[in-house]
């Protein structure tokens, strides 16, 4: 009997007490002594310079402590390379308050600094400032011709694979064909914590900063760099992040404004951003894709095109995988793909929820549907026909590819078999019902990451790791690793996060961090197990003398032999028997690349979408959705299938409600608020059900697990798109699809 | 439009600043007295002054729910209203509905049915389910959605919201009932 084997059970969040109470505190939250606050003043106008500031009437006013711009920054790092962060594009970072120059429509231009909240947003609002225009351009579609093909300056970049085959003459030759464009506007990640920054000056002029990100080494090392502070000098802390979906993956400006203000003011400062300038972060390009489908006479694929073209900014190229995807996802003999940006006066992208697949299986999914009714073949059928045993971008086999069991077992669940496949012909009242797919295909990824495991002589364990909890669940994850590999009860795990005081680990992105920090979790509780051994062998008439490693397990608080589980010493009189106080483990686990280099590692999977369409009013309601996904182990299902849930809702918010609207006149986004900037509200969402398909991969990692934060977004947004086509007869190919689309 | 056409921000100065003034507010079943203008919300009073942190700002324009509390038991958008018009009112925020080692069954049915995920719209989210009990309009699953609607949740963890709401809601009828 094993009480303490917790990976793969359903385990409630651990933090969901403080979550639920208003105890777990955000960036904005930590109220340390005589704090001032600082408001951000930005641009209206897209493009220029600034000309004047006056700040004399703010500054006059009691409580206001200073304005900030770059008239009065004092000099800070001089290269470019010193405000790169971990995630920076290739190109030339945006630096806040560093010259006269506008780029970008709501550019932070200045930082007033007051005494309270109030004086300085109303300090803000009055301070003068006069900018000389330049003409702007913010519109892609005056781009079309202009797009190039970046470099590779981003990390997780991968330049679209070479052609294989005769793309073109067999698209010519092809027995159906598809040739559509696709588009889909802006959005904004918008999680519900506005970034914020809390800078706490200590005498001496050391800083303690909680800011809101996906990565507290990051951020660390972006403001180590620019303001020239050591380690101990600027330690960061992010004990939650109130949702990031990418966000929070590069330092923000209020980062930034906080830590010059506070270092100059020697004062501690929060500056926390405002609903409407969370649209000047960063973004999910507006992207126009092309993709030309052709099958063979027996409805496999014959061709495969794939074009996308975003924007990115004037100073950085950012870049994201968008039509990869689509010569791995299908078999195809002959394929093409492209990919370029075009130069805009905006603000940099920035990586959305699965960043370039999220768009790019928009397209693919959409034109598959197409070729589907083109080819008078089920949906599910042509893909089946194109299933791909192997990655033909690689030419590797896959670790393991569990999409056929998804397509079959959401099939199933969903009763897709029931479907007829002619639109408009199913009806409810006055509702046309509809029934789409799609399925999708993202990263299985291990980055380098440490943590430190620390057990105490009452039996407690700290586990330390400077990962990040966006609501992904690292918090209750990495209790269940720990809690499992040394044989504790969960409630004597304390597993603390959000730190640069401890063992480092990347952002917290990619779905990478249950395979990167948990397999750091699990080999630093490894190596503190050795020790415990070790200890114990040295107890009197240790039952464990001369056991090896590998002969024992930690298992109900009990170190035993696996064979012989009456040969046990309790873990707890290990550590007191020692002497010590607490003994002490740390590891720093990497992907093993020997090992995984022969193969693909990626997840999948498949979604079934019920939409009912109003014949009258072209509203849309997704009804049902069935979302079959293979990630290798899940770690958590509780916590795993509200990932899942919530990028259903992020697929269905793609496809018929956000896009952050830009009038080009201006070159400023219009409906840069929760009111106008569109998300599902709890009356939008209905039945959603969650399968997830069984995987077992030893290659991708030591725990087997493949990430769940991004997969289960893919396709969800085309499936709902092909429900409307099956439902309405009418094929939309530019997202959101609003009910004009429909009339 | 001129060739170097140029363009200003900021308003002019109309009035003084406001003075600060000394209020009490009754939050939690306490009397607090705070010093602050009266330009400050009843939000920003919680946060900022009280170091009440768990009601959430999320965009101070009463679009999102962060912010909601209960006032005399019905909830309001924290963020819309000024601290000084809520003298003498009786102020509820999440604090006030249970704590770790004691928690109301709505805290509990979210901690049960995973109803979030990064936990910043918890709080407005709870304290609107509590004033959807209250109120006592909501009896279907559909009528729970539309009036939880206030209450965005990026996360998106709507279906187990509305279970969690659901499972203290249909308790608390067997109890009226039995």
């Amino acid at each position: 009997m094993n009480d303490t084997n917790y990976i793969g059970k359903a385990t409630s969040r651990v933090d969901g007490p403080a979550k639920v109470t208003g105890a777990a505190k955000y960036a904005a939250e930590f109220n340390v002594p005589n704090l001032a606050y600082g408001y951000v003043v930005s641009s209206p106008i897209a493009k220029g310079k600034i000309t004047k500031i006056d700040a004399a009437e703010v500054l006059a006013l009691p409580g206001v402590l200073q304005v900030f711009s770059h008239e009065n920054v004092p000099t800070l790092a001089l290269l470019d390379r010193s405000y790169k962060d971990d995630i920076a594009p290739g190109g030339s970072p945006f630096r806040p308050l560093h010259s006269a120059e506008v780029k970008f429509s709501q550019q932070p231009v200045a930082l007033v600094v007051a005494d309270t909240f109030e004086l300085a947003r109303y300090a803000a609002s009055i301070l003068k400032i006069e900018y000389e225009q330049a003409g702007h351009e913010t519109d892609i579609e005056t781009k079309r011709t202009q797009g190039f093909e970046p470099g590779t300056g981003k990390t997780g970049f991968v330049p679209p694979p070479p052609p294989r085959g005769q793309a073109d003459q067999e698209f010519e030759r092809a027995t159906h064909r598809v040739d559509q464009e696709y588009v889909h506007g802006t959005q904004h990640h918008n999680p519900m914590e506005m970034f914020a920054s809390t800078v706490e000056y200590h005498e001496g002029g050391k800083l303690t900063v909680y800011d809101k990100t996906q990565g507290a080494p990051n951020s660390q090392r972006y403001i180590r760099q620019i303001f020239g502070l050591s380690k101990d000098e600027a330690r960061v802390i992010s004990r939650y992040t109130g949702g990031g979906f990418g966000s929070g993956l590069r330092p923000q400006y209020q980062l930034f404004m906080a830590v010059l203000a506070a270092l100059e003011l020697r004062h501690s400062v929060r500056v926390s951003l405002t609903r409407q300038q969370m649209f000047s972060i960063g973004h999910r390009p507006h992207t126009l894709q092309t993709v030309k489908l052709g099958t063979n006479p027996d409805g496999s694929l014959a061709s495969l095109h794939h074009h996308a073209l975003h924007e990115t900014s004037r100073f950085e190229d950012y870049t994201e995988n968008v039509v990869n995807w689509s010569g791995m996802l299908y078999q195809c003999a002959n394929v093409k793909l492209g990919y370029q940006l075009a130069k805009l006066d905006v603000y940099s992208p920035q990586d959305m929820r699965a960043p370039g697949a999220a768009t790019g299986s928009i397209a693919l999914e959409i034109a598959m549907d197409e070729l589907a009714y083109a080819a008078g073949l089920d949906p599910l059928e042509l893909r089946l026909r194109s299933y791909a045993d192997r990655d033909q971008n690689l030419d590797k086999p896959f670790s393991s590819k569990k999409l056929r069991e998804c397509y079959h077992e959401g099939a199933a669940k969903f009763g897709w078999e029931k479907r007829n496949p002619a639109p408009r012909a199913t009806r409810r009242g006055n509702m046309l019902v509809g029934w789409g797919m799609a399925s999708g295909v993202w990263d299985a990824s291990q980055q380098k990451a440490a943590a430190k495991v620390s057990l105490s002589a009452d039996g407690k364990l700290t586990v330390q790791s400077a990962t990040n909890e966006i609501g992904t669940g690292t918090y209750t994850i990495m209790t269940q690793v720990a809690a499992e590999y040394l044989g504790l009860p969960l409630e004597a795990v304390d597993f603390q996060l959000g730190d640069t005081n401890f063992p480092p680990a990347p952002v917290q992105g990619g779905s990478w961090t249950a395979a990167s920090v948990g397999t750091a979790v699990k080999e630093a509780c490894e190596a503190l197990g050795e020790k415990l051994l070790k200890l114990a062998q040295k107890m009197e008439g240790s039952p464990l003398a001369d056991a090896k490693f590998e002969d024992v397990e930690f298992v109900n608080g009990q170190l035993r032999l696996r064979l012989d589980h009456n040969q046990a010493v309790v873990i707890r009189d290990i550590v007191q028997a020692s002497g010590e106080t607490k003994l002490e483990a740390d590891a720093t686990a990497a992907p093993d690349l020997a090992k995984q280099k022969q193969y693909s590692l990626h997840a999948h999977n498949a979604v079934f979408v019920e939409v009912e369409v109003d014949e009258d009013l072209g509203t849309v309601h997704v009804t049902r959705v069935v979302n079959a996904v293979a990630a290798g182990r899940i770690m958590n299902p509780k916590t795993a299938r509200s990932q899942v849930l919530g990028s259903v809702v992020w697929g269905i918010s793609a496809a018929l409600m956000e896009e952050t609207v830009m009038d080009h006149k201006f070159g400023r986004y219009v409906n840069h608020n929760y009111a106008e900037y569109h998300i599902p509200v709890n009356a939008d969402i209905h039945d959603i059900d969650v399968v997830f398909v069984e995987e077992e991969d030893d290659i991708v990692n030591p725990l087997g697990v493949k990430g769940i934060g991004e997969v289960g977004m893919l396709g969800v947004a085309a499936a709902v798109a092909n429900a409307i086509f099956h439902a309405t007869g009418k094929r939309v190919r530019e997202l959101p699809i609003m009910l004009d689309k429909l009339l | 439009m001129p060739e170097n056409p140029t363009s200003s921000s900021g308003a002019a100065i109309l009035a003084p600043l406001p003075p600060t003034s000394t209020i009490t507010l009754r939050i939690n079943g306490e009397q607090k007295q705070l010093h602050l203008a009266p330009w400050t919300t009843l939000l920003d009073a919680l946060r900022e002054h009280l170091d009440l942190t768990g009601t959430k700002k999320g965009c101070d324009h009463g679009q999102c729910g962060a912010c909601t509390v209960l006032v005399d038991g019905r909830r309001i958008n924290s963020c819309l209203t000024l601290a000084v018009m809520q003298e003498g009112a009786d102020i509820t925020t999440i604090e006030g509905l249970g704590t770790e080692d004691n928690l109301s069954p709505l805290q509990q049915a979210f901690i049960d049915h995973d109803a979030f995920q990064c936990g910043y719209c918890t709080p407005g989210q709870i304290c609107s389910a509590q004033g959807l009990l209250n109120e006592g309009k909501a009896r279907t699953a559909a009528e729970i959605k539309e009036l939880m609607s206030g209450n965005l949740c990026r996360c998106g963890a709507y279906t187990n919201i509305l279970s969690a709401v659901q499972e203290v809601l249909d308790s608390q009828n067997r109890e009226l009932r039995g």
